[in-house]
Formats: structure tokens, sequence, C-alpha cells
């Protein structure tokens, strides 16, 4: 009897394996969806880059077999702007948290997003810094008990499809851990966007969020997601905003196009520059590696 | 290798450090940059974005510091040779991502031309006040290189040696400029491009199955790989085993740290550049370095014209720091004069190597002028009492 194999075995580091996440986060949840949206689409994986911030999401760069970066708090999506601009013919994906892509990183996921790069970010949405023991964060619903916020948070939190809407991202959409088919079929769909691709993925943290806020453990959890998510495709970002107990609206919200950064590049300096201009890229394609000799 | 045709404008041009710099970089072979307009550095980068579409290249300008900072280091990791430019606040900003060039080994060059500090300080005006910032300015024990041009023409020299140093150590190299020498405008000779050797990327050319992204073998520089070419290799500014898999126990961490500490140690005689003359019989050794070396060449020879026996010491390599050969010169000379555009930052390496063998007298200076020589002449003449 042959051995049964996991199909997304092959997409993991499984000499890293166990991995750091607690049980019943749904960090894992998330890289199974990639690694079924990796299958679906069929992608060149040799081709394929990912990069991660820092905290708990941020570790998902060193699980994956893929060139894959982690690099520093809140940067990745820089990071990931040079890698793909030296190399365009590589599918870069940006996979990290809600607090390193929005917070410390806020700057650059708006900058990013307003160029459109041609960038695939999957940013799983704890509401919560987890990694450093379960801080306040941007996405931190009113009235959540954090470990900065121990009489409830007050601050307005960021509604992330209608901040990444109004940036320019070329496609926006939500789900849950509980939405597993929708969220591998969104992120193929991504693959198929030329340009700054946001997806925002709803995910427990039982040990620190649910359970300092009395919601359950990890399976309550997608209880909750069940019930409450409502999906509401093409809905006006602005309706999309995240309570503690509300309704999770979720579904596709963006689909549009517009020339990404690359393309807008090499339009402007081929108007001005006519056959003076050089793409970065056929430069590597006629020479080989002019750097490595 | 030799350098890129391309990228080299061969021929005899009057421009300042700046744009010298930017010629540097291109002959050098870099092809991409990111960065953060701030004067007095910005030049650079502005002759860079009109110059690299036609030789087939990029330059993003970010939104932040920190997002150059590491924009860049994408890049390289995508296969191009990559800088960035700042000054004081934004180098600053960037002193993480010097430390994650460290810890990773991205070969690249940061450029700082120096502006008087601290903070907002003096944006238009030189200083050499962030000497010890560029050595130590990321946390944790790491190394870097850095060089400091004193003319236009150092400005293009020296910045193909900075990036040959990144790519022969796979370490950040930090090109300290100031302000002065960023905006004089002097002579500047660009060879041809067979006269420019380029040192090549260290790639690996084992196959994915064999290759070991931090494995060394005794020289103590691993060798690198490209995202896209099928190694499907892990890296990260976490602590990280051969393989570049995290691995947090102190061995690893000492094994780690120490290695990215000797690579540099163990070659500094190879990094090692200075400029000496009069320094045998000596009695006063001046070391000095970037524009303040030019002043202190007028201090010298007025010093020399009242017969005294004055040596010249300039640093043009400033880190790894000389110590070998200031411990040399102290056993000779009386006295070492080291006048520089901050209130005592390499002076305290000169008087560290020293060891009290020779007297060690700080010219200092609080930054937005360079010094006048007769302040020179009489730390000089101190020195002979």
């Amino acid at each position: 009897m042959s051995e049964l194999v996991n199909p997304v075995e092959r997409f993991l580091r499984t000499d890293r394996m166990p991995h750091i996440w607690c049980p019943g986060c749904g960090i894992g949840t998330t890289v199974n969806c990639f690694a079924r949206a990796l299958i679906d689409s069929g992608i060149d994986l040799q081709s394929l880059a990912l990069v991660s911030g820092i905290g708990c999401t941020g570790r998902v760069a060193g699980y994956v077999k893929l060139d894959s970066f982690h690099t520093t708090h809140g940067r990745a999506i820089p990071f990931a702007t040079g890698l793909k601009l030296a190399n365009p013919k590589l599918n870069v994906v940006v996979y990290s948290g809600d607090g390193d892509l929005s917070a410390i990183g806020g700057n650059h996921l708006i900058h990013a997003a307003r160029r459109n790069i041609d960038l695939k970010v999957i940013c799983v949405n704890n509401l919560i810094y987890a990694m450093t023991g379960g801080q306040t964060a941007p996405t931190t619903p009113g009235h959540a008990i954090t470990a900065t916020s121990p009489y409830g948070a007050f601050e307005p939190s960021f509604n992330l499809p209608h901040l990444l809407e109004a940036a320019g991202a070329v496609y926006v959409a939500r789900w849950t851990t509980f939405h597993v088919r929708q969220l591998a079929r969104s992120i193929g769909e991504a693959f198929q966007k030329k340009g700054f691709s946001f997806i925002e993925v709803i995910s427990p943290c039982p040990t620190l969020y649910q359970r300092r806020n009395q919601l359950g453990d990890g399976l309550d959890t997608m209880k909750y997601y069940k019930e409450a998510s409502k999906v509401r495709n093409g809905s006006p970002t602005s309706e999309a905003g995240l309570t503690m107990t509300g309704e999770i609206v979720v579904g596709k919200f963006v689909d549009r196009e517009r020339p990404d950064y690359q393309t807008m590049m090499t339009a402007q300096m081929t108007e001005s520059l006519g056959e003076r201009y050089i793409r970065p890229e056929m430069e590597h394609e006629e020479e080989g590696c002019g750097v490595c000799g | 290798m030799k350098a890129d045709p391309k990228g080299v404008l061969t021929g005899t041009h009057f421009i300042d450090g700046d744009h010298a710099c930017c010629e540097g970089a291109l002959a050098a072979g870099a092809r991409f940059s990111a960065g953060y307009p701030i004067t007095p550095s910005t030049e650079i980068v502005e002759r860079f974005a009109a110059r690299v579409p036609l030789v087939g290249g990029t330059f993003i300008q970010m939104e932040d510091e920190l997002a150059a900072s590491i924009t860049l280091q994408g890049a390289v990791w995508g296969g191009a040779k990559a800088f960035t430019v700042t000054s004081g606040p934004g180098f600053s900003l960037m002193m993480e991502h010097i430390g994650y060039a460290a810890m990773t080994e991205t070969p690249c060059v940061f450029v700082d031309v120096q502006r008087g500090g601290p903070s907002t300080g003096l944006p238009t005006l030189p200083a050499q006040a962030d000497m010890m910032q560029a050595r130590w300015g990321s946390h944790g024990d790491y190394e870097v290189i850095a060089l400091c041009p004193n003319s236009p023409q150092e400005c293009f020299d020296l910045t193909i040696k900075a990036f040959n140093f990144a790519e022969e150590f796979r370490v950040p190299v930090m090109f300290m400029m100031d302000e002065v020498v960023g905006h004089m405008t002097e002579k500047v000779v660009i060879p041809p491009a067979d006269r420019i050797e380029v040192t090549p990327r260290k790639h690996t050319r084992k196959s994915a199955e064999e290759y070991l992204p931090y494995g060394t073998n005794g020289d103590l520089v691993p060798e690198m790989a490209h995202a896209g070419e099928g190694y499907k290799f892990h890296m990260t500014g976490l602590t990280h085993d051969e393989r570049g898999y995290p691995n947090m126990t102190p061995q690893t961490q000492d094994k780690l740290v120490r290695r990215l500490q000797n690579k540099i140690r163990d070659a500094a005689d190879r990094i090692m550049i200075a400029e000496e003359e009069g320094i045998g019989g000596a009695d006063v050794i001046v070391v000095s370095y970037g524009i303040t070396s030019r002043v202190a060449q007028k201090g010298i020879d007025m010093a020399r014209a009242r017969g005294l026996k004055v040596g010249k010491f300039r640093m043009i390599t400033c880190w790894p720091f000389p110590e070998k050969r200031i411990r040399e010169l102290a056993e000779k000379a009386k006295a070492f004069v080291v006048p520089e555009l901050n209130l005592g930052q390499m002076v305290r390496e000169v008087e560290r190597a020293a060891g009290g063998k020779a007297r060690t007298i700080a010219v200092s200076h609080a930054g937005g002028s360079v010094h006048r020589p007769e302040e020179i002449l009489n730390a000089i003449l101190e020195a002979t009492r």
C-alpha cells in the first residue's frame, strides 16, 4: 500500500515542523489555503517568492518551501518592492499580520497600493499583537481587553478593505479562517491580477484575544465566524468595519484594472526617452546576470 | 570582472562629489537605488534617476528612509547591485536595516553625506559626526566597512571600492562623505570600462540540493543565491544556522555572530586603505579623514615651514579602524593630532590604539564649517611641547 501524502506537504519545509503556532490559531489554516491556491493555479513555484515581516504570521516565510524572506518589523512590503522591481519575472507574495502591515508598516502599505506595485498581500488579521503577548493593534475592536488596554480598547480601529480600496489596490477581499475554499479561490484570483492585491483573513488568537475577551476557544470562534459572517461580494468597503461580536462582512469587494507600477514606468520612460530607454528586464534577458560575472 | 561599459562615463569631468559618487555607483554596476530626499545627499540620486533608465536599471523614490533602506536589499536578493543615499536624520532611520544587512549578509552600500547634528541640525553644512553611528548605530554585535573620500575624484574611485568590498565580504559598506566633499566641484577622471575592476557577486555554483545558504568553506563568506533561481532558500534576520533556518541557541548565536565579526576582522589588512606621508622620523602625526584631511594638510605645511617634523596619516578606511598601524606609529611618534568635525569620535579609537605610547590631542569642531588651519597648527605646536 502506498503511503498517503498530504498534497500541500510539498509546499512546506517539513524539516521545520512542528511549527510555533498555538492550538486553535488560524495562521496554519491560511497557509493550507495558500498551498491549495498554488496547486489550483498551477503557478510556477520557481518564480514565486514569499516575503514576511515580524510576528506570528511573519513566521510563514520560514515554513514554506519557496524562496522566502523573513524581513524586519513592518518592512515586508518595501523589501518585496525591491525584489519585484529588480526581477519583474518573480511573482511576489507578502504574507504578514495586521500589526506588521497596518501599524508599523502602515505607511508602506498605502504607498505600495498607491503605486500599484504588483504584489499579492495576504494579511492575517487576528485583531491583536499576538507574538508579543496580546497588545492592542490598530485593528483591535472597541471595548476589547488586551495586555495594553486592560480596561478596554477605545481607539477607533482600521477597516482595512476600506483603507486599501482608497489607497488604490486593484483587488481587495476579506474572508475568515472558516471560509477556506473562498480564501483559496481569492488567492488564486489575486495571482491572475497584475497590480496590488490585498486579501484580509480574519483569524482567531484563542490564546490571547479570544481568552481575554471570554470569546471561547478556537472551535467557538469558528462557530462565530460561521454565524456572523455575511458574504457580500461587491459590498461598499465603507460598510465592512468590524466590531468585537457583530457581523463580519466578507467577500470580494474590489476587482478593478489599473496599470501597475512597472507598466506605468515603462510607458513614461518610453514616452520621454524613446529608444534610449533600456528596460531593466530586457537587460536581464539579453546578458544574463551582469552582477555575477 | 571588468565594468559594464554602459554604466561608465569615460572622460574628464568637472563635477561635484555627489555626482561623482553616482557615477562611481553606475561604474561599479549598481542598477538599483531606492532613496528618500535629504540635503545634502539628494544630488546623488537625482543624477541616478536621470542616468539609470539609459543603462537598464531602476530608481524608486520611497515614502521614507525605513523603506529605502530595505527596498534596496530586496533588489539585491532579486539579483541587482543596489545602494541608498542619505544624510544624518535619514541615516538614523536606516540603522535597523544596516543591522539586517549585516545579519543576512546582503551586499549593499549606504552613502551618508554627513551634515551637522544632532537632530535636524545643520542641513546644508558639514560635519563628520556620524562616524561612530556608522560603526555602532544598529543594535547587536556586527562589523561593517566604512570609507571616507576627501575629493570628488575619490567619491568616484572609492564608491567602486565600496561596492567591491560589499560583494567580496557580503557586508553593508558605509560610504561616509560630508557636505563639503559632496558639494565641492573638481576635476574627475573616469577611466575606460576595461580599466575598472568590479568584484562579481559571490554566487553559488552548487545545485539546489547541495546548496547551504549560510554554509562556509573556511573563508567565512557564504555563497549567495538569488530569488527565482530554484534554490528555494530561506533568509531571516533571526539567528540562523547554515541552512538559514532560525535557531535561537547560544551556540548558534555565538558561531554566527563571531563569523560576521571575523570575516571583516581577519581581512582587516586587505580592507585597510590609508595615505601616509612624511611619517618616517615624524614627532607628530596628524590623523585625519574626509574633508578635514585637506585642511589638515595646510596645518601640516605651516608646521613644516617652522621646521617641525610632522607626518600625515589619512584614513580612507575608517572602519575597521586601522588600529594595527596606529599602534605601530605610536611606538615612533610622540603625539597624534586628530582633527575632526565632531566633538571627539575617531580620536577615541586613535587614543585606544596608541595605548598610552603617544599623546593624543583632539582638535574638535561642532560642525557647520571646516577647521581653520591655524587650529591644527596650534595643536601640532602643543604636541611638540
